[in-house]
């Protein structure tokens, strides 16, 4: 069974005239690294809000159709409940970051889900440790950097072990070195712990390659969900304008003039692991 | 022979915030008129200080800014502002009207100019930067791509001599990045100074032809962009990480590809694969 199952729903804001979720039909499975792609105003952040109940329930607006998760209908199940299958960091972690200080920020979810007081501390020490903000404990919110903020938000949320756990652009204000190293980081977790992961990131040069998944999106509606090597090898992709990775703009405009047959790589990995299968037949 | 003063000069500046945390360390730097420079380093490393030293928003605690020949030390931050055009990363910092014309309209206003001027320049801006369709809605309504295009517009429309901006491609798809480098572009064509602060190694490679890197509160290397970036020492101390070409030409090398050290750009990457696999196929 799906851990989120979307039934030809809809949605729009109150304010709003055109629906920014348009017949979402989606099935999103355990232990996947899912990558949510597509112009801004796609309706990504909006589809984002409709996996943990933030819509309809938070969000004053219109909706038809329903979305379940863990077996739970979003429309019907308390968001503090749900809070406890799906964690969400947005987009602009100050937003989200609300206690005194680092530490209380991120005991305050393990609180509110009644977590015991030894697991607390437990848990505190190794997540601030993966995420190397064991010297911001002390400090505010409002004195940290935005690359440190965005840290102690995915802390926060990550402590809770969630089943899914979906990042709305969580690389963009974070330095290369450390975009790279949280990426890797996520990975990790997702195949330590079975946890899907969703993202939705502009820079595909450095998310491409750890992705499984990839679920495009146009105009409010989902054009493609399907494996990483079958979107970045079809019509949809190749026509959307986005970030595409260098190493994909490389290997298209080959295989664009014949001098390339295979599948289009989505890491420079990949990319050697095929031209060195060329050198080796060469010297045979 | 009379040589061209600096536009900015930066002289000897530190600065430690209130907290004594040193954000800036002997910074040295100057800017002539009509350039494009890109400024780059890790979370923290003092670059955001570094920029809003020059409208004032950060009174260096040694050193002086000159701007234009004159010490800004005397001139408030609205005066600066007419002069330093600074975009905020975080474009809710910087919006806070009810709706996306009155932003405009409200940054027209400091112009000095009649109420007709400022409403016609208004649906001008809002028409130039395609933003005429959400005039009547609430900047908080946006999409992060759209609020961020906002914030860009309601100063460039102000026209200041120099343009600073802080991550301008974050959280931006492929349309918006192309529209902001014709802006630049554009800018550029009128004399406009400009300033970029970004963790974008792509967009700085192919737009940026100078950039300094910042580590620690010091300017660590000062150059042209593909040199700077390229220097895996460099790149290193900066918490970067080398650009995708680079990277995959080291890659190449170690499986005996020999990919020669001035190929930057992905379109001299796919010209030398070209011809390494032409040359391939007709040995085959």
């Amino acid at each position: 069974m799906s851990l989120i199952t979307y039934n030809n729903f809809h949605f729009r804001y109150k304010k709003n005239k055109e629906y920014q979720l348009n017949n979402i039909n989606l099935k999103i499975d355990k232990n996947k690294f899912i990558l949510l792609c597509g112009e801004t105003g796609s309706g990504k952040t909006t589809l984002i809000r409709s996996m943990n109940g933030l819509i309809p329930q938070f969000y004053p607006g219109y909706y038809k159709g329903n979305v379940i998760v863990n077996d739970k209908d979003t429309s019907e199940t308390p968001i503090a409940e749900l809070a406890r299958d799906v964690g969400i960091v947005f987009q602009n972690p100050e937003n989200q970051l609300i206690s005194m200080d680092v530490e209380n920020e991120i005991a305050f979810g393990m609180e509110n889900l009644g977590f015991p007081k030894e697991k607390m501390r437990e848990k505190l020490i190794n997540i601030t440790k993966t995420m190397e903000i064991e010297h911001l404990l002390d400090k505010a919110p409002f004195e940290l950097s935005g690359g440190e903020e965005q840290r102690v938000a995915i802390a926060s949320v990550l402590v809770l072990e969630p089943k899914i756990l979906i990042l709305d652009e969580p690389l963009s204000s974070l330095d290369p070195y450390m975009a790279e190293k949280i990426i890797f980081l996520l990975k990790k977790i997702q195949i330590e712990t079975n946890t899907t992961i969703i993202i939705s990131e502009h820079r595909m040069d450095l998310i491409l390659p750890v992705v499984d998944e990839i679920i495009l999106m146009s105009n409010g509606s989902v054009l493609e969900h399907d494996t990483k090597e079958k979107i970045i090898n079809g019509k949809t992709f190749q026509d959307l304008n986005l970030n595409k990775p260098i190493i994909y703009s490389i290997f298209f405009q080959l295989k664009k003039e014949n001098l390339f047959k295979e599948k289009i790589p989505a890491s420079i990995s990949e990319a050697i692991t095929y031209l060195q299968k060329i050198s080796n037949y060469q010297v045979k | 022979m009379t040589y061209p003063l600096p536009q900015i000069i930066l002289n000897e500046l530190d600065y430690s915030y209130p907290n004594g945390t040193v954000a800036l360390r002997n910074i040295n730097l100057n800017i002539y008129r009509g350039e494009l420079v890109g400024i780059m380093g890790m979370n923290g490393a003092g670059k955001t200080t570094l920029i809003r030293t020059l409208n004032g928003l950060i009174r260096p605690s040694k050193g002086t800014v000159n701007i234009e020949a004159e010490n800004i030390e005397p001139k408030s931050i609205g005066e600066l502002s007419k002069i330093v055009g600074l975009i905020f990363q975080n474009p809710q910092h910087q919006i806070f009207s009810n709706t996306v014309e009155e932003e405009i309209e409200f940054s027209l206003k400091s112009l000095n100019l009649n109420k007709e001027k400022v409403r016609n320049k208004a649906v001008e801006v809002l028409k130039t930067f395609n933003l005429a369709k959400y005039q009547d809605r609430s900047p908080l309504n946006l999409s992060g791509g759209e609020s961020k295009k906002l914030a860009i517009a309601s100063i460039v429309c102000r026209d200041p001599k120099i343009l600073v901006f802080d991550e301008p491609t974050l959280g931006q798809d492929a349309k918006e990045i192309s529209f902001f480098t014709n802006l630049l572009k554009e800018e550029r064509e009128k004399g406009k100074t400009i300033l970029i602060v970004t963790h974008n190694i792509e967009f700085a490679m192919e737009y940026i032809p100078r950039t300094i890197l910042m580590a620690k509160g010091r300017i660590i290397a000062d150059g042209v962009t593909k040199k700077v970036l390229s220097n895996q020492y460099l790149v290193e101390k900066s918490s970067l990480v080398l650009p995708q070409t680079r990277q995959f030409a080291l890659r190449l090398r170690g499986i005996g590809i020999e990919c020669p050290d001035d190929i930057f750009s992905k379109v001299e990457m796919k010209d030398f694969l070209a011809n390494y696999l032409k040359t391939k196929l007709t040995e085959a």
